[in-house]
């Protein structure tokens, strides 16, 4: 979705301010909420891309001007009503109500934390080979989804330079919205900061990003 | 961008948003408990575990490792995850980046807040805040100068946006007059902000 959360490229946010000493958690219930957004996770209740596009989804005025974990704690919340594993009476009571929706990996429980310390994996085989080697030139689609997508809107329609093959991952813009993992090859393509900004950009300057391939043409 | 609030973290506040969230999450966490989905203790063994175990000491180790021994070096380029791994545990898709005289990296996500946790632990705040995330991919050397950092003007600077699940740890480049010091005093200069990008390791006194 063309959200405020799609930041590359914008103006207007001033320096980044960097506080010194910063500890964990500014709060204690941004740690509980943390906990709590992992949990939901690792217990398989909840994708970490239906938690990303509940954050997208949050009206852009409130996404600019909450803080961090109150954007999670507010992804977290829709995307359980979503989900129907909570309910909306049983948020306004403050207790649960109904029987609980069965989760894949049952309750999160104690012995279940060594194990989210390591990443999960998102590498999954597929049939059909990479289209793209590392040298080929690719353009960006023109891709406007009002669903999840990881293509940021500032390469879309630019051409870039395939750099590695990172595998065959699960696919966001599917997983998302439950369309199940749908692997498709992942690639890192890099810009130059001209082809992204215009002719009087830093010469110096290259970004890239992770690109499915779905999102690439030849070019 | 409303900055960040520095209070500290009191029950008996008023009418703030602070007291309201506490409220509002503790609400949620009771309903998730009594739902069977989450143990409080698991909760709290999570945060625990990063506010104490999973932090930057986790990947300066790495790079100290990498800047005294060649073949690893050379094993966590070619694969992160992998050379890594011989250490400990390890999740896959890391991608360690190499700065050099000729090249400087730079992580950012524009899109959210992907970050290295395995590495580094949790992503401060401005990583994850509007001025870090639109800036990064479009102005890097401002970005750079925000952090007072100032590049010879022939460097390439590469900017990795964490677009997917792979995550980037940047190897910075070891000081000079750093010959022959162990890997624990070499790890004690490698700064979180170096393995982003966006600082360098300390400057030896």
């Amino acid at each position: 979705m063309n959200g405020v959360h799609d930041m590359g490229g914008m103006d207007g946010f001033g320096k980044v301010e960097v506080e010194a000493n910063e500890p964990t958690f500014h709060h204690s219930w941004e740690g509980r909420v943390m906990a709590m957004v992992r949990a939901m996770g690792a217990n398989g209740g909840l994708n970490i891309d239906m938690q990303r596009f509940s954050r997208e989804s949050i009206p852009p005025a409130v996404y600019l001007s909450s803080s961090y974990y109150k954007k999670w704690f507010l992804g977290l919340t829709s995307t359980l009503l979503d989900r129907k594993l909570v309910g909306a009476d049983e948020f306004a009571a403050g207790h649960s109500l109904h029987k609980s929706a069965p989760l894949p990996r049952g309750t999160f429980g104690v012995k279940d934390v060594e194990r989210i310390k390591t990443r999960g994996s998102f590498q999954r085989d597929v049939a059909n080979p990479p289209a793209f080697k590392p040298g080929d030139k690719v353009r960006m689609k023109n891709i406007n989804p009002p669903t999840h997508t990881r293509l940021p809107r500032y390469v879309r329609g630019h051409v870039g330079t395939i750099e590695r093959i990172n595998g065959s991952h699960v696919f966001p813009d599917s997983f998302a919205h439950g369309h199940g993992e749908n692997p498709q090859w992942l690639y890192t393509v890099v810009f130059s900061a001209a082809e992204l900004w215009g002719a009087d950009a830093d010469p110096t300057v290259k970004v890239s990003v992770d690109a499915f391939e779905p999102y690439l043409d030849r070019a | 961008m409303a900055t960040h609030e520095h209070d500290h973290d009191h029950d008996h506040d008023h009418g703030s948003e602070l007291s309201e969230m506490q409220l509002r999450v503790r609400a949620l966490e009771t309903i998730l408990t009594e739902k069977g989905y989450v143990d409080p203790a698991a909760l709290d063994a999570i945060v625990e575990t990063y506010e104490t175990k999973i932090g930057p000491r986790n990947g300066a180790r790495v790079v100290a490792k990498a800047w005294a021994d060649p073949a690893f070096k050379k094993a966590l380029l070619d694969d992160a995850s992998k050379a890594i791994g011989t250490l400990g545990r390890v999740g896959d898709h890391l991608i360690a980046v190499e700065n050099t005289p000729e090249r400087h990296n730079i992580v950012v996500c524009t899109l959210c807040s992907c970050y290295p946790w395995e590495m580094l632990g949790l992503p401060p705040v401005w990583y994850k805040a509007a001025p870090y995330r639109s800036r990064a991919v479009k102005d890097p050397r401002g970005v750079l100068a925000d952090f007072g950092v100032t590049l010879p003007k022939e460097t390439e600077v590469r900017v990795w946006d964490s677009t997917a699940e792979t995550r980037f740890l940047v190897l910075p480049m070891r000081p000079t007059g750093t010959e022959g010091w162990s890997e624990e005093q070499l790890a004690a200069i490698v700064t979180r902000d170096s393995m982003i990008g966006t600082g360098l390791p300390k400057v030896l006194s």
